[in-house]
């Protein structure tokens, strides 16, 4: 972890008000982001990992709301931020890249000018009026620096030939392109944190390696920290510095990739690494963690893993707390 | 074929190449194309009416009271006829074109204006504030649009712009709920995420990101509405609760012919074909643009 911090959460409970009881989602969290980091945040669907991330953008939908917990971003407490400010904070400082590149492009509007957008909405350049209109009879953006600082992004993403690409379609790219212009709009304001919500996991494998690529590329030329959510070990593992693991909406085991991945000490790190389909031995069978995600309406007391631990014990009824085992892991485990 | 590739080749670079490609698919598409022929033909015709009517529309001439149209023996310089005040019949068909055309595009305009603000807002937001607009807007829908209108007419009294009143104040609840449900549904999409988290505020969210992607299905909605707002004013003219003559309306032009229907047919006949073309026509055009415009329909 570097010496100074982009993101500290502290304490983050979110819950969603439902008819039938509160479902927290995020269950006293608390998280360490240093600048320049590579975090990733790995779990099962439904553990809380979008959440946590749309906690931090204070966009969650509305049954759901932040009860309590500090997120500081730079210093400042976003929580405390008021709708003007968090406004300027979001895709300014903090951007974020989603999932599904297809539906998260709006689908009328040309590549190039959605990443127009995002530079105008907080005042990188000025939003051209009337632009648009003269652009039918000649090519105004070419004469434009706005245009030329666009397709400058547009380059820095690997977008191929940017001067026709800036006028297409979002239909017409392909996932990985569509993912590559999600990436540039996410980097146009040039923010110190990127939250990343399973940028990969609709694009196929080959594509996968270039977009992660293309992430780490960023990552060293401009020392932006990222918070990369996945439930896919393997890929945390190639891309993070560290690893957090969530189950339940908390926080079970975190530390940096090397200490997660060869000696990983909660029982749901080692059930998530051995569900791992393995390349080079045949025999070995992939072994799939027992049962289901609990109903995070009513979790069990104590340990939300106990029901599918198969080391479970009494003292397990007992909520443990993050144990500091040196070297930068920290594990929620009484048998650790 | 050569043109289509050409049409390709520059509309990545063309603010407007879907319109470009939805007027190739109109033309392609014969019935649509028919009626985008009658409804221009008819635009152009009110255009270019004060050149073009033979006879002044407004004042009669007694002595040609009546009188048939250009085949019957009898027939005088009036192309289609004369009325029961001595008007050249062809003449006030061309003028009341005019009419028509503005009663259907205001109170579509109107209509739109008001029901898509309101439904965007309304989908958007939710709560309150969508409560209240629906309700107010199922209890319009209650009402027999006609009842309604003749209600209005009656309590504001005859006149060009009580008309527009009177038909936009329940016309404007079939763009609301149309709007309301596109919205809702665009609402739950990711790129509406995406502008939040990149810092837009909801205003813009709606009116920037939301409502260009529902325009297309407020295009065919308005197109068809257009027809459906002309018969009304026309059943209104009928009535003598439109637009009052002697302004040359094709509804009151029928009402006028009615009592002369046995001995003079064509007083009433020639504006009642002329509306009839008019409306089929923009109904072809909207169910033709639906049918482009509608991506569940969209075959290739």
């Amino acid at each position: 972890m570097g010496e100074e911090l982009c993101l500290n959460i502290t304490n983050l409970t979110t819950l969603f008000k439902t008819r039938k009881g509160a479902i927290r989602a995020v269950n006293d969290l608390s998280l360490k982001v240093g600048k320049g980091e590579l975090l990733g945040l790995v779990g099962e669907s439904g553990c809380g990992k979008s959440v946590t991330l749309l906690s931090i953008l204070r966009l969650i939908p509305y049954p759901g709301e932040i009860v309590s917990g500090t997120i500081l971003f730079e210093g400042e407490d976003l929580l405390k931020k008021n709708k003007q400010e968090i406004r300027k904070i979001r895709g300014m400082k903090i951007s974020m890249v989603f999932q599904d590149p297809m539906t998260t492009l709006n689908p009328v509007f040309k590549v190039g000018e959605q990443i127009r957008e995002s530079l105008s909405i907080h005042g990188m350049i000025q939003p051209t009026h009337g632009g648009k209109f003269l652009s039918l009879f000649y090519d105004h953006y070419r004469r434009k620096p706005e245009y030329r600082r666009v397709i400058e992004i547009m380059e820095q993403v690997g977008i191929s030939t940017p001067d026709s690409r800036y006028y297409e379609y979002p239909h017409q790219f392909s996932g990985g392109m569509q993912q590559r212009a999600l990436i540039a709009i996410a980097l146009s304001c040039n923010p110190s944190l990127i939250l990343a919500d399973e940028p990969t996991t609709a694009l196929d494998v080959t594509i996968q390696a270039q977009i992660l690529e293309l992430l780490k590329k960023i990552n060293r030329e401009r020392s932006t920290s990222m918070i990369f959510v996945t439930h896919n070990l393997a890929v945390a593992n190639e891309f993070c510095h560290r690893i957090a693991v969530m189950y339940a909406g908390r926080i079970v085991e975190v530390g940096n990739v090397d200490s997660i991945v060869r000696k990983p000490l909660h029982p749901y790190t080692k059930g998530l690494l051995n569900s791992i389909p393995r390349m080079t031995d045949k025999s070995q069978r992939i072994e799939p963690i027992p049962g289901n995600v609990p109903d995070l309406i009513d979790l069990p007391e104590g340990c939300a893993f106990k029901p599918r631990c198969q080391w479970a014990q009494d003292r397990c009824n007992e909520l443990p707390l993050l144990k500091d085992l040196g070297e930068d892991h920290f594990v929620r485990c009484h048998l650790s | 074929m050569k043109t289509r590739i050409y049409f390709i080749k520059i509309r990545a670079r063309l603010f407007w190449w879907n319109l470009v490609d939805v007027f190739w698919k109109m033309v392609a598409h014969r019935s649509t194309l028919i009626g985008a022929i009658v409804v221009a033909l008819f635009i152009f015709m009110a255009l270019i009416a004060p050149w073009i009517v033979p006879h002044n529309p407004l004042e009669g001439d007694l002595f040609k009271r009546l009188v048939p149209p250009f085949w019957i023996p009898g027939s005088t310089n009036y192309l289609l006829g004369g009325d029961e005040l001595g008007r050249d019949i062809f003449s006030r068909i061309v003028a009341g074109a005019e009419i028509s055309l503005w009663i259907g595009f205001l109170s579509v305009g109107v209509s739109i204006l008001v029901g898509t603000l309101l439904g965007a807002f309304a989908g958007f937001y939710r709560g309150l504030f969508d409560e209240l607009i629906s309700r107010f807007a199922e209890i319009l829908l209650a009402f027999p649009f006609l009842i309604f209108a003749i209600g209005v007419m009656a309590m504001m009294g005859p006149g060009f712009w009580n008309l527009i009143f009177a038909l936009t104040f329940k016309g404007w609840v079939e763009f609301f709920r149309l709007i309301r449900g596109e919205v809702m549904s665009e609402t739950t999409k990711e790129y509406v995420e995406a502008a939040r988290a990149s810092g837009l505020r909801n205003r813009a969210i709606i009116l920037r990101e939301i409502l260009p992607n529902v325009v297309h299905s407020l295009i065919v909605l308005g197109t068809l509405r257009m027809g459906y707002m002309i018969i009304m004013e026309a059943s209104l003219s009928f009535l003598g609760l439109g637009i009052q003559p002697p302004m040359p309306a094709w509804g009151s032009m029928v009402n006028s012919g009615r009592p002369y229907m046995l001995n003079a047919w064509w007083i009433s006949t020639f504006p009642g074909l002329a509306l009839l073309t008019l409306v089929l026509g923009i109904n072809l055009l909207g169910e033709g643009l639906r049918d482009i415009l509608d991506p569940r329909l969209r075959i290739d």
